[in-house]
């Protein structure tokens, strides 16, 4: 495990941040770490990094506790609010944080550059961070957390203020990442990123932790399936049943009736369409919907505290 | 080894920021005001020929220590003004997150700076002063006594704020450390001036206010100790030591060592403070 927690908890005064965190996290993996504002995610973070101390619980980063220079020489971050020295350009900017990994000169002139078109910033290491826009400074940031070639990088809304094509080259940047066997941590809003990017996924609120795994385990056990069909009575209807709840039933606009079934696991779809076929309807599709992180998202965040 | 490369970033980025450039111009717009002053004060006094010995010393005494005071002012303003924002700043902005997260210790962090710094508050002071004191010796041919422990002591002065700056800096504000800095030097000067009124006036009450203000706040006393070795002594002779610049009563070498162990021991509660908290 690269980052495993046993019971990790923050609190300031009364109010518990962070409530009794159980986290594993395997090497490679892309890990994402969901939550709405104030659910405990960047103190978290901040934990494994060893910017905040924990109240109670324990913590390891790549087999030693959290904050070590050992283990900080191969982890990368780059921090939600990252802010900027503007009378810096980026190549000074990068140069100054590579010294600190006790990198070599020879090591930064082959680094910095190739680390700036990496982000997209190739011809514009000379410029001063001053004026960048948020999107370029945030790219910036990114080549700070990539600097060391680091085994372990912590990302805390790496996609904030970018723009489409901004994030869509970090979630590429992430991608590669992940072809290199790097692991990565990310904290974001943006769940269509988290969706497309993550191999497992943890959901956090107010300080615990509500889910955690990868998306297909997420969202087992909540399936959906759409009938559309010419034919169907109500007694088909009815035996539909056996399978699950109809929980919505419509006319289309040719004549057919669209039927959604919930339902738990896929196993019996053969049946429902051997069924229908055998009632003597027209079946013209019979499509498994799982729900988007999004909704599964808001159906955790709808629930009550236990 | 992190420790200097901090305090080499402290230092670059005192050039990047411009502060270093600011420091120099100002300092040689200083000299120059001084060097001018002190020119003519010099033709008028020595215009006859047939001045005394003492009558000529006494303003170039005065001269000397109002120089070297100026300076040790302006080091104790800008040891406050470049060291306020230096980590309650970053804590406030979050910058000291990339720093602290890279593969190094925190005390090396608060060590590193405040060593980059002191470099940077150290060499100002000592070329302000061999270069006032330079002048003094070109224009009037005098050179005062003990200019290197004054020198030292001045350096004190300044990274006794220095260190409680960075200490302040560690849990409080920017604005708040400032302010609670400077007013600990202000609190520290009128002691001082009690302390020295109650020597004139062989007042303990008055003495004893200032030894005690200047265990809290050893800043002022470092100042006086530095003015009274610079002072000839025919002025003490003459009884002519209380300017408003000079030393009627001086801190004995104890409280100078007090002062340097107070520099290290706040340094240590700085590291110490941040090495604690949360960032």
């Amino acid at each position: 495990m690269l980052i495993e927690t046993a019971r990790l908890r923050k609190e300031y005064g009364e109010l518990v941040a962070v409530q009794d965190l159980d986290l594993s996290v395997t090497e490679g993996e892309v890990f994402g770490f969901l939550g709405p504002n104030g659910a405990g995610k960047t103190t978290t973070v901040k934990m494994l990094l060893g910017l905040v101390k924990p109240s109670g619980g324990l913590a390891s980063v790549l087999g030693r506790p959290p904050g070590t220079p050992e283990a900080m020489r191969r982890i990368g971050f780059l921090p939600e609010h990252f802010r900027f020295p503007p009378w810096l350009t980026a190549r000074d900017f990068l140069d100054m944080h590579a010294r600190l990994y006790g990198m070599t000169a020879e090591a930064r002139r082959e680094r910095i550059p190739a680390l700036l078109d990496r982000v997209g910033l190739g011809g514009r290491g000379r410029s001063k961070l001053g004026e960048y826009s948020k999107g370029m400074q945030q790219r910036v940031g990114l080549a700070q957390a990539l600097l060391n070639r680091p085994a372990l990088v912590f990302l805390d809304e790496p996609t904030s203020g970018l723009d489409p094509v901004g994030r869509y080259e970090v979630r590429e940047i992430i991608r590669e990442l992940r072809g290199e066997g790097v692991t990565v941590f990310l904290n974001s809003h943006y769940l269509s990123e988290v969706e497309v990017t993550c191999d497992r996924v943890a959901i956090v609120k107010g300080g615990r932790l509500m889910r955690v795994g990868t998306l297909a385990e997420l969202t087992q056990g909540a399936n959906e399936v759409e009938i559309e069909a010419r034919g169907l009575d109500g007694e088909t209807l009815a035996g539909l049943a056996r399978w699950g709840e109809v929980t919505a039933d419509a006319e289309t606009p040719v004549g057919t009736r669209k039927v959604t079934l919930q339902m738990t696991g896929d196993d019996a779809l053969p049946q429902i369409a051997a069924y229908v076929v055998g009632r003597g309807a027209q079946l013209y599709a019979l499509t498994p919907q799982r729900p988007s992180l999004e909704e599964l998202f808001m159906r955790v965040m709808a629930e009550e505290r236990a | 080894m992190n420790v200097l490369q901090i305090a080499r970033i402290t230092f670059l980025e005192a050039r990047w920021r411009k502060i270093l450039w600011a420091v120099i111009l100002l300092g040689l717009a200083f000299l120059l005001v001084f060097s001018t002053g002190f020119y003519f004060m010099w033709r008028d006094v020595t215009r006859s020929g047939l001045a005394s010995a003492v009558s000529v010393l006494e303003p170039v005494n005065f001269f000397l220590l109002a120089g070297m005071y100026g300076i040790a002012f302006l080091g104790v303003a800008l040891a406050l003004l470049i060291s306020v924002d230096t980590l309650a700043g970053e804590i406030t902005s979050g910058t000291i997150q990339t720093l602290v997260t890279k593969p190094l210790r925190r005390w090396e962090v608060v060590a590193g700076k405040w060593l980059g710094l002191a470099v940077m508050l150290t060499a100002f002071i000592v070329l302000m002063c061999a270069a006032l004191m330079g002048i003094i010796w070109i224009i009037g041919d005098y050179v005062p006594r003990n200019p290197v422990p004054a020198v030292l002591l001045i350096v004190l002065e300044g990274l006794i704020v220095l260190t409680l700056s960075i200490l302040g800096g560690t849990r409080l504000g920017s604005l708040a450390n400032g302010v609670v800095v400077f007013m600990l030097y202000g609190l520290a000067f009128i002691a001082g001036w009690i302390e020295q009124i109650g020597a004139l006036l062989r007042n303990e009450a008055a003495i004893n206010i200032g030894i005690v203000v200047s265990l809290l706040m050893p800043s002022e006393a470092m100042w006086r100790r530095a003015a009274y070795l610079l002072q000839p002594p025919a002025m003490s002779a003459f009884g002519m030591e209380a300017t408003p610049f000079g030393a009627s009563s001086a801190p004995s070498p104890l409280m100078v060592a007090y002062a340097a162990g107070y520099v290290a021991v706040m340094l240590l509660l700085a590291i110490r403070l941040f090495t604690t908290r949360d960032l």
